[in-house]
């Protein structure tokens, strides 16, 4: 892609997804750090090497139109415009956290940004995707949804039945494959049948259906803006496969050791920012003080949140039973 | 005061709804020009047309799925499932999904979702058509399970529960779309969520149940009363939130419980209620507080095994018997 191929786009426009990937890198390098330090509990699941698909996608979206994920969703979470602060707050379960500490990193929320979940039993939220995307329908609104799961949520049987009914009432739902080739620990390779064409899986349910290079975030933007308009003008749903890979493991407690070495080499040679960031200087948009400058405000940032939520308060203990239900007080006994 | 089946009743509350409110809409398997499968919305696909009465594809997980995400976005759906033995096909949706996301959202999100859907045995439908989930489903933080017996109790509980902001799972039984009852005239009829109905009084013991099984109890009282036993008679009419306080406060004046259920014993719904009224009520009690639930086996086909499988009135008078009289 060259510069003249997106001319929408300036050079603040273009630097700022840089510093958003940026962002997510730094981030998760932090949770890393955090979760090491035991601030950080339970599981965590970075998004190292899929940035340019969060910024890529989400870039596109209207601030009216939903987002759900999966549980690798603090990259979707920061992409959104959700804060450093609050996100990692939510990470050490503090009551400054988005949902006050009760969600932890895998079930991130922000109803300002119509940002509707983290969803952490793989398939879920297709289904709850496929219900948004109803209610907008039903309304006569023009919002889309947009769907994010990975390649092991395709073998889940909440995946056909959300991929069949949103074809079947022509939904506008953008249900988006980050396709980086394993299921936790599993190999896609032996556990999907089309892992090498999966966008074809869509084509049993009749869908428009994509494959695109996820590491390369102007390639996801302009293929998303395309799909976005197209959805949104009432073409029904899409399905899109992002060829991606994650550049460390599962969670922080996994090695990764069951990946051949030589995948492992190819990947790191296809890191997003490197890859975005030498487009930037090749095609003269960007010198290495704008990457220096940008650098710094991230690690900054990243720092400030850090510090954020570890000077956080804890929740209180009477915080416990609230939000269980939103009309009467939680029966049991407040501790 | 007009006499209304059950059926009837279920049907008015949900042409009510989709009359009073825009943002309600039915969605589930058959409900369509089929009519649904008990006929509680005949006539409905006709009346409303296919945006409101959404007949789905025979994919549990999307029926409740995509109604808590309807519900996240503003919109009040009533689904069903077809029976609750079906409802485990979506056990994901409402146990994963509908009754967390509030909390783990910090509350950002609400869910006003009502789940209809159908339990109970004795239809001679087999051991995969025959079961009593809402137990499970009343163990679930976040859920409210509502279990109406009457047509009364039907219109009430269903107006009070779209008044509820969120997830309901609203259990009807298979056995009792045909039963007739009063039905409240007025519009403003409400039965609050969590309040048991004491239905029949008497000092020596009390029958608790809830759904099919508290009319079980009533027929049990009526036998017993024959024989000089007089019966408090408890129909807990929703299993989350549980009164409890009316259960106790009966047995505290009787000195003996029976508690009655559709179900298996281990693991059964009984078993809670008798836990809670031995910690609140234990030096008010005259004997041990008693069970009487389904036989421990997958349900019969055949007519006269399944009659085996099910508490009778005949059954829960002879255990209440023997509560009261010791032998």
């Amino acid at each position: 892609m060259l510069k003249a191929d997106v001319p929408e786009l300036n050079k603040s426009d273009l630097l700022g997804f840089y510093r958003q990937m940026k962002l997510i890198r730094e981030f998760e390098r932090e949770s890393e750090r955090q979760y090491t330090r035991g601030n950080i509990k339970g599981f965590l699941h970075v998004y190292n090497g899929e940035e340019a698909i969060a910024v890529g996608a989400i870039n596109t979206l209207r601030p009216d139109d939903y987002i759900v994920t999966h549980y690798r969703d603090h990259g979707q979470a920061l992409a959104r415009g959700m804060t450093s602060n609050e996100v990692m707050a939510e990470l050490m379960g503090k009551a400054t956290g988005c949902s006050k500490g009760k969600g932890g990193s895998m079930h991130l929320f922000s109803s300002d940004l119509n940002f509707m979940g983290g969803y952490a039993i793989v398939g879920g939220q297709l289904c709850i995707a496929a219900g948004l995307a109803l209610a907008v329908q039903y309304r006569g609104d023009d919002q889309v949804v947009l769907c994010f799961f990975g390649d092991g949520a395709v073998n889940e049987g909440e995946f056909h039945e959300a991929m069949n009914l949103a074809a079947i009432w022509n939904l506008p739902v953008i249900f988006f494959c980050e396709h980086n080739l394993y299921g936790m620990g599993a190999s896609s390779k032996e556990t999907l049948v089309m892992w090498d064409s999966l966008h074809e899986m869509a084509a049993a349910y009749g869908m428009s259906r994509y494959e695109v290079d996820g590491n390369d975030v102007l390639e996801v933007r302009t293929l998303m803006q395309k799909i976005n308009a197209e959805v949104r003008a009432g073409s029904g749903p899409a399905f899109v496969v992002a060829r991606t890979y994650r550049l460390r493991g599962h969670s922080v407690a996994d090695p990764a050791d069951y990946r051949p070495q030589d995948e492992v080499s190819y990947w790191a040679g296809q890191d997003p920012i490197p890859r975005y960031r030498d487009w930037l200087t090749d095609e003269g948009i960007a010198t290495v003080e704008d990457f220096e400058e940008i650098d710094a405000s991230v690690d900054e940032e990243v720092v400030v949140a850090a510090e954020f939520g570890e000077s956080s308060p804890w929740p209180e203990s009477a915080s416990l039973y609230d939000d269980v239900y939103t009309d009467r007080p939680t029966e049991g006994i407040p501790a | 005061m007009s006499v209304i089946t059950y059926r009837d009743a279920v049907s008015s509350v949900l042409r009510e709804a989709l009359d009073e409110d825009e943002r309600v809409f039915l969605m589930g398997e058959d409900i369509g020009p089929y009519g649904g499968a008990f006929a509680v919305t005949k006539g409905f696909w006709e009346k409303y047309g296919q945006r409101r009465i959404k007949d789905s594809p025979l994919a549990e997980s999307v029926i409740v799925g995509a109604g808590v995400g309807a519900a996240m976005a503003g919109l009040r759906p009533v689904v069903e499932l077809m029976t609750i033995n079906f409802s485990l096909l979506a056990m994901d949706q409402i146990v994963n999904h509908a009754a967390k996301i509030r909390y783990m959202s910090g509350g950002q999100f609400s869910i006003p979702l009502i789940i209809r859907t159908v339990t109970g045995a004795g239809a001679s439908v087999g051991a995969t058509h025959s079961q009593s989930f809402e137990g499970w489903y009343a163990s679930v933080p976040g859920l409210t399970v509502v279990t109406p017996s009457t047509p009364r109790d039907v219109i009430g509980l269903f107006r009070s529960c779209r008044e509820l902001n969120d997830p309901v799972m609203f259990v009807e039984h298979i056995l009792l779309y045909g039963t007739r009852g009063e039905a409240p005239d007025s519009g403003d009829f409400r039965i609050p969520i969590g309040q048991a109905d004491l239905r029949r009084t008497g000092g020596d013991i009390t029958l608790c149940g809830y759904s099919r099984m508290a009319l079980v109890a009533e027929q049990a009282a009526e036998i017993l009363a024959r024989e000089g036993i007089e019966a408090d008679v408890i129909d807990l009419r929703c299993l989350r939130p549980l009164d409890m306080d009316t259960v106790v406060a009966s047995v505290k004046k009787t000195h003996r419980a029976l508690m009655v259920e559709e179900t298996t014993r281990l693991g059964g719904f009984a078993g809670e209620l008798v836990s809670q009224v031995q910690e609140e009520a234990f030096e008010y009690l005259d004997a041990p507080v008693g069970r009487v639930a389904g036989a421990e086996v997958p349900m019969p086909y055949s007519f006269p095994l399944e009659q085996l499988a099910i508490p009778s009135a005949e059954s829960v008078a002879a255990a209440a018997r023997k509560l009261v009289n010791g032998v």
